[in-house]
């Protein structure tokens, strides 16, 4: 910018900022304290802004009274292979949209793009009927095949990007000196890539553990639920205990975040480099 | 300079072209290559495992759902479906709720969607000029974009808590209110608190899209405004938006589709209720799912994909001379 910002602009600049940050962050901060309250503290008034007293019981009674521990395992479990496998497929079919012009590359294209504007909840009771024909409900191997349909077309569109960044001249020097096709794509391409690699995956991992409605649909069973469905079913009861809650809240988006923190800058280029290329 | 890249645009790719992260031409297959088994053989096989999974996991189901909205379908008779022709749109549509439900959808897009727009187009200004620290700033204002929609009607459900919630407490502390509002017990309140959780959560969708826009107008343009003596709130409306129009106004259509297909923070702050007086469509969709009326679920279904698809043609075809005018 060429003209300079006047003193008044600035501190109006900054005083909005700042107000945004806080507005920002303090839903988070609130969650945290609730969590790091003692039980008995919670509902308690006046509302302690910082709590008088630091306690982690309500941590200790999710994981004791609740089996917090085994619906993180089945998130983990299910976030995890979905996002590789998902990451895997969606690397070999961006790759063929990227450097191979063949009929109905078009067709294929809007055929991805239409899923990310129909909400996957409009399959929700057809796939529950599907999975009680495959017997997979209450499976968390049905839900994984799901979510890796899920994640395969945004995924492939992004990735798709990041081929178009990367000139097709490194992988036929590459197979100049003789390399093969996949050879060239896995020696030569994908290191190159690799941030966008990184990328898509958190991107599909995030979508996974934060999945809700097609795992409250699927699974039943406690043992076999993901924490979105298990806090689902602690919301819909009467009486909510917001200590353990905001615990529960707490440990689930502690793992995104750190996630968006390390790959905030990737994720961020990905998902705008289509809508300012043109 | 200005027209360039508005001029490119205008190709049928262009949605998809400036939706999801497709860079529409330039992806380096200029040169034409011949048809070679071998080169067929590498396309199917390479493609495959992703059309497998979206053909059955995705279109399978979406497809077999259209008809189902045609059937008596239900969880507690899986055996006896008969084709009932458009009784279950009849249903919908003759259902004491369908008027609030419609009306709440409404109220739930423009509501939500022309504060986040606004508050996230300021934020992009204000965040273009580099000042120390904006690193971390941006990171720490975008961080709800990894939290789940889900989560973020808890944290909310929480704060507006009628006898605990601490959004009460501070409006108290400030004077505005002499006692606590059962802000989620009351429809009209319950309404409010979940617009504000959904403006919370998508200013910083458009702050990023909006931010990566401006950035991409290119320097020149600034100087030459500047040279000719335009104000900055002109520059900014006679430069900036006309520049970065078609990203904003498919921005806004994305948008638009999404809210209205983003049931989560409703379902965590008041599951539709009280007394279905908070649901739209897609709450109310679930609901239907989750009961086992699966003939209901698909219609509305079908619905919500109609009123889409008409919404985005008339939408694309309102924005297109607005290209022209410029281009």
């Amino acid at each position: 910018m060429i003209n300079i910002e006047s003193r008044t602009a600035k501190i109006v600049r900054f005083i909005f900022l700042g107000i945004w940050l806080i507005i920002s962050l303090f839903p988070l901060y609130w969650i945290v304290i609730t969590s790091l309250k003692p039980a008995g503290a919670v509902f308690r008034y006046p509302l302690q802004y910082w709590p008088a007293q630091f306690s982690l019981e309500n941590y200790i009674n999710i994981f004791s009274k609740a089996m917090f521990g085994r619906f993180m395992i089945n998130s983990l479990i299910v976030a995890l292979a979905a996002g590789v496998i998902a990451t895997l497929i969606s690397l070999l079919a961006s790759y063929v949209l990227a450097r191979f012009e063949f009929r109905n590359k078009t067709a294929v294209l809007m055929a991805f793009l239409v899923t990310q504007m129909i909400p996957a909840f409009i399959a929700l009771g057809p796939l529950y009927l599907m999975m009680v024909k495959l017997k997979l409900v209450d499976n968390l191997l049905g839900l994984m095949l799901i979510y890796i349909a899920v994640c395969i077309p945004f995924s492939t569109i992004m990735l798709r990007g990041f081929f178009a960044n990367i000139p097709d001249a490194l992988e036929e020097a590459a197979m100049i000196d003789g390399c093969s096709r996949i050879g060239a794509l896995f020696r030569v391409v994908v290191p190159v890539m690799k941030p966008g690699i990184i990328a898509a995956f958190l991107f599909n991992f995030i979508n996974c553990w934060n999945e809700l409605f097609l795992s409250a649909t699927l699974m039943n069973k406690d043992a076999n639920k993901t924490i979105p469905t298990a806090l689902n079913g602690f919301i819909t009861t009467f009486n909510i205990d917001w200590g353990s809650m905001s615990a529960a809240a707490v440990l689930t988006i502690l793992p995104t975040m750190l996630m968006f923190a390390l790959a905030s800058r990737h994720i961020i280029q990905g998902l705008t480099a289509g809508a300012i290329k043109g | 300079m200005v027209q360039k890249p508005l001029v490119r645009r205008r190709r049928p790719s262009s949605l998809a072209a400036s939706s999801d992260g497709v860079p529409g031409e330039g992806s380096g297959v200029s040169r034409r290559r011949t048809f070679t088994a071998r080169r067929g053989f590498i396309i199917l096989a390479f493609f495959l495992p992703a059309a497998l999974f979206v053909g059955v996991f995705t279109y399978y189901p979406i497809v077999s759902g259209a008809q189902m909205a045609f059937r008596r379908w239900q969880l507690s008779n899986l055996i006896d479906n008969p084709w009932v022709g458009f009784h279950n749109f009849v249903t919908i549509f003759t259902d004491p709720s369908f008027g609030t439900i419609a009306l709440n959808t409404v109220i739930w897009v423009v509501a939500s969607l022309v504060p986040q727009f606004i508050i996230g187009f300021a934020l992009a200004l204000w965040l273009r000029r580099r000042f120390r620290f904006r690193g971390l700033y941006q990171a720490l204002v975008f961080f709800p974009w990894a939290i789940s929609g889900f989560l973020i009607g808890i944290l909310f459900r929480w704060m507006f808590n009628g006898e605990f919630g601490v959004i009460n407490d501070i409006l108290i502390k400030v004077g505005l209110i002499d006692k606590g509002i059962p802000w989620l017990a009351d429809p009209t309140t319950a309404m409010v608190a979940v617009i504000v959780a959904n403006v919370w959560y998508g200013v910083t969708f458009f702050a990023i899209i909006i931010l990566a826009a401006l950035q991409s107008v290119p320097e020149e343009l600034f100087e030459a405004a500047a040279l000719d003596g335009a104000s900055r709130t002109r520059t900014l409306f006679a430069v900036t938006v006309p520049y970065i129009a078609t990203t904003l106004a498919l921005t806004v259509l994305l948008r638009v589709i999404w809210i209205l297909n983003f049931p989560d923070i409703i379902w965590a702050m008041t599951g539709g209720g009280p007394a279905n007086q908070t649901h739209i469509v897609t709450t109310w969709m679930i609901t239907m799912t989750q009961n086992g009326n699966y003939g209901i679920a698909s219609a509305l279904g079908l619905i919500i994909v109609a009123i889409l698809m008409v919404f985005s043609a008339f939408y694309l075809l309102a924005i297109r001379p607005n290209k022209r005018q410029i281009g």
